[in-house]
């Protein structure tokens, strides 16, 4: 039995440096619990798939140690890779096979028998919903198909653990949709632990347990969503005042939970724990004072300002790279063709 | 805090859902995976029969130009009736004896091809051409697979790292074997001599081509594992399969060379399996004895395969 309530990952300091100067990743801790969905988000170049082909025995740590499914990755990376499946971020199926083929093939590779392994590839492509094409050459899959393959792939030992690596990029919207649903019915339903990278923010949001974001090969926030969206400082209020010369900071912040405020003018920018609670009563002491508030509106914080606060760039710049990803993956698709 | 624990292993095995995961057995000895991997390098050939007729084309067009046009029994034969003529032109009293001791002093087709036609002599070096040349692809696959992510998911696996290595190197030889086969049955037709086959014969023949097939795919082999640019892989197959060929008695004997060519030959693996091919086939007096042949293509089989699988332990994790 595993511990009920262990740590699925380990990582202490792991660290890669590739050619004696770049940090890839550089001393990064943090713990996966069992049964858990644990997002990993930040840039490209981040260090975030440096991290998971080292957590599945890919590379080898400069430094550094972790354990992965109770095995060391150092002395026990056989263990490791019979223990965990891998949804990479490309798609690595080999075209001139079949969907049921490539399954089963992977299967071989982890030593499943033949016997378990054509009817656990039934099964697998019937929780994808690729049962319709299991005996089509993968070469007529669309992307959104691929990519369900690639899961079904990556679960074909039962695994205990799953990395999956950008599993909805490039999908539409639909498909991505898809896939989060198989992603949490994987831990709801087989009390797997998935380890995921994601560029979808408000994705990440929705089906992460805890999120981990790294920068330049760093964890700089690790936490709930909720926790993170908190770190923030709270909700944020924005009002404007008619006609006030005074300044009202004092004022506003003598209300309960509000952290900070920041004067435009006639307008206020209030940082505030518990928003809607708080606005009516900064609205009243402003009456009181005799000033009337044109407007307000009340914002809670997204995972796009978190990403924002602490990587310090928008995800939009990270779609410009999407952007330029997808054009090598063209590329590497037309010269398979 | 006996409760909880309760509790939680109720949700767990209540989570668990329809299998237990995790807890399987599965074969997990150093062999297993290598004849899928093996498997699917042989699909990707034996399933698009145009591959396997391009591959056949150039051989067989070495056949027909070098085997048929450079006939060189033709040139030695025409050279001993010219030689006749000449003698008698300078000494009309000249008897046949004395011609015949003259013409016994130079060499003959059988003394120099170990058999009394060029044809056939090219027909068994044609065969360890296209093995050479099925081996020197062998590095092409890793490049693309690398290039591909596929080599990722192999190595993401628990499949011993030799496997993935021998997987390519074993496909290649049995590919290299059928192409060799097929190249034998066209020969024949063409006028090989085939008065000295037999059916052992013929087996020993492709024990030593495969001995060499496996020593040049393992260092095909490890010449690619670290490439992820398969430009450099041509250049390097380029540079070296001329040289390799030439370099041997696949084409010509090797008496014919300077001596620093000859030293060359020696070494090269292809002149022994061509050896052991030409007094298995042919009934040739060989360069080296058939134990010679196979001692030093077996010990060049083995040496690279154990290289290629310790590198393959080095190399294929950066």
């Amino acid at each position: 039995m595993m511990p009920q309530n262990g740590s699925s990952i380990e990582v202490r300091d792991l660290t890669k440096v590739f050619n004696g100067k770049l940090r890839a990743v550089d001393g990064i801790t943090f713990d996966v619990k069992e049964r858990e969905i644990f997002g990993f988000l930040g840039p490209n170049g981040a260090g975030k798939t440096t991290t998971i082909n080292m957590l599945t025995t890919l590379l080898r740590p400069t430094s550094g140690s972790a354990v992965v499914c109770g095995y060391d990755l150092h002395s026990h990376p056989n263990d490791v890779r019979a223990s965990v499946g891998i949804v990479p971020q490309e798609y690595t199926s080999d075209e001139d096979m079949t969907g049921i083929g490539n399954i089963v093939f992977c299967g071989d590779l982890y030593g499943v028998p033949r016997s378990v392994s054509k009817e656990r590839a039934l099964e697998l492509l019937d929780l994808v919903g690729l049962s319709d094409a299991a005996n089509r050459k993968v070469q007529t899959y669309s992307g959104g198909m691929r990519r369900r393959l690639e899961v079904a792939c990556g679960l074909i030992n039962h695994p205990r653990l799953l990395f999956l690596d950008e599993p909805t990029l490039g999908l539409d919207v639909q498909t991505r949709t898809a896939v989060w649903q198989y992603i949490k019915k994987l831990k709801e339903d087989y009390g797997m632990t998935l380890f995921m990278t994601t560029h979808y923010l408000e994705e990440a949001d929705g089906v992460c347990d805890r999120i981990a974001i790294i920068d330049h090969g760093k964890i700089v926030k690790i936490g709930t969503p909720v926790e993170l969206k908190a770190s923030l400082g709270g909700d944020i209020i924005e009002l404007g005042v008619k006609e006030s010369t005074e300044d009202l900071t004092p004022l506003i912040q003598q209300v309960a939970n509000v952290r900070e405020v920041k004067r435009m003018n006639s307008d206020y920018r209030i940082k505030t724990a518990l928003g809607e609670e708080a606005a009516p009563v900064i609205i009243d002491m402003i009456r009181s004072k005799g000033y009337h508030v044109t407007r307000i509106m009340v914002t809670k914080p997204t995972m796009d300002q978190v990403y924002l606060e602490y990587t310090g760039r928008s995800i939009r710049d990270v779609e410009a790279d999407r952007a330029e990803m997808m054009k090598q993956r063209m590329t590497v698709r037309r010269a398979r063709a | 805090m006996s409760e909880d624990n309760v509790s939680q292993a109720t949700r767990t095995q209540a989570g668990a859902g329809p299998t237990a995961w995790g807890s399987e057995r599965t074969d997990r000895s150093p062999m297993h995976g290598l004849w899928a991997l093996t498997n699917r390098e042989l699909q990707k050939w034996y399933k698009v029969p145009v591959l396997l007729f391009m591959s056949l084309i150039q051989p067989v067009i070495w056949l027909g130009l070098f085997g048929k046009a450079m006939n060189f029994g033709q040139i030695f034969s025409g050279s001993l009736s010219s030689i006749t003529t000449v003698l008698k032109t300078l000494d009309p009293q000249i008897t046949s004896q004395q011609i015949a001791a003259i013409s016994s002093q130079l060499p003959s087709v059988q003394s120099i091809f170990g058999t009394s036609d060029y044809f056939s002599f090219l027909a068994v070096g044609m065969l360890s051409f296209v093995t050479l040349f099925t081996a020197m692809f062998s590095g092409m696959s890793i490049v693309w697979d690398r290039r591909f992510g596929f080599l990722d998911k192999v190595l993401s696996t628990p499949v011993s790292r030799g496997s993935i290595v021998m997987g390519k190197v074993f496909s290649s030889v049995l590919r290299s074997l059928a192409q060799a086969a097929i190249v034998l049955v066209i020969a024949v037709p063409l006028g090989m001599d085939v008065g000295h086959m037999t059916i052992m014969g013929i087996a020993g023949a492709f024990v030593a081509l495969a001995l060499m097939t496996l020593g040049f795919s393992a260092l095909f082999l490890m010449l690619a594992l670290r490439s992820t640019d398969w430009q450099s892989q041509m250049a390097i197959m380029n540079l070296l399969n001329l040289p390799l060929l030439f370099g041997s008695n696949a084409l010509f004997p090797s008496s014919f060379m300077p001596s620093w060519l000859q030293d060359f030959v020696k070494i090269n693996p292809i002149s022994y399996a061509t050896d052991a091919g030409r007094q298995l086939l042919l009934g040739s007096t060989g360069f080296a004895s058939l134990q010679f042949d196979f001692l030093y293509l077996s010990a060049f089989a083995v040496a690279f395969s154990l290289i290629g699988i310790v590198m393959s332990w080095r190399l294929l994790t950066k």
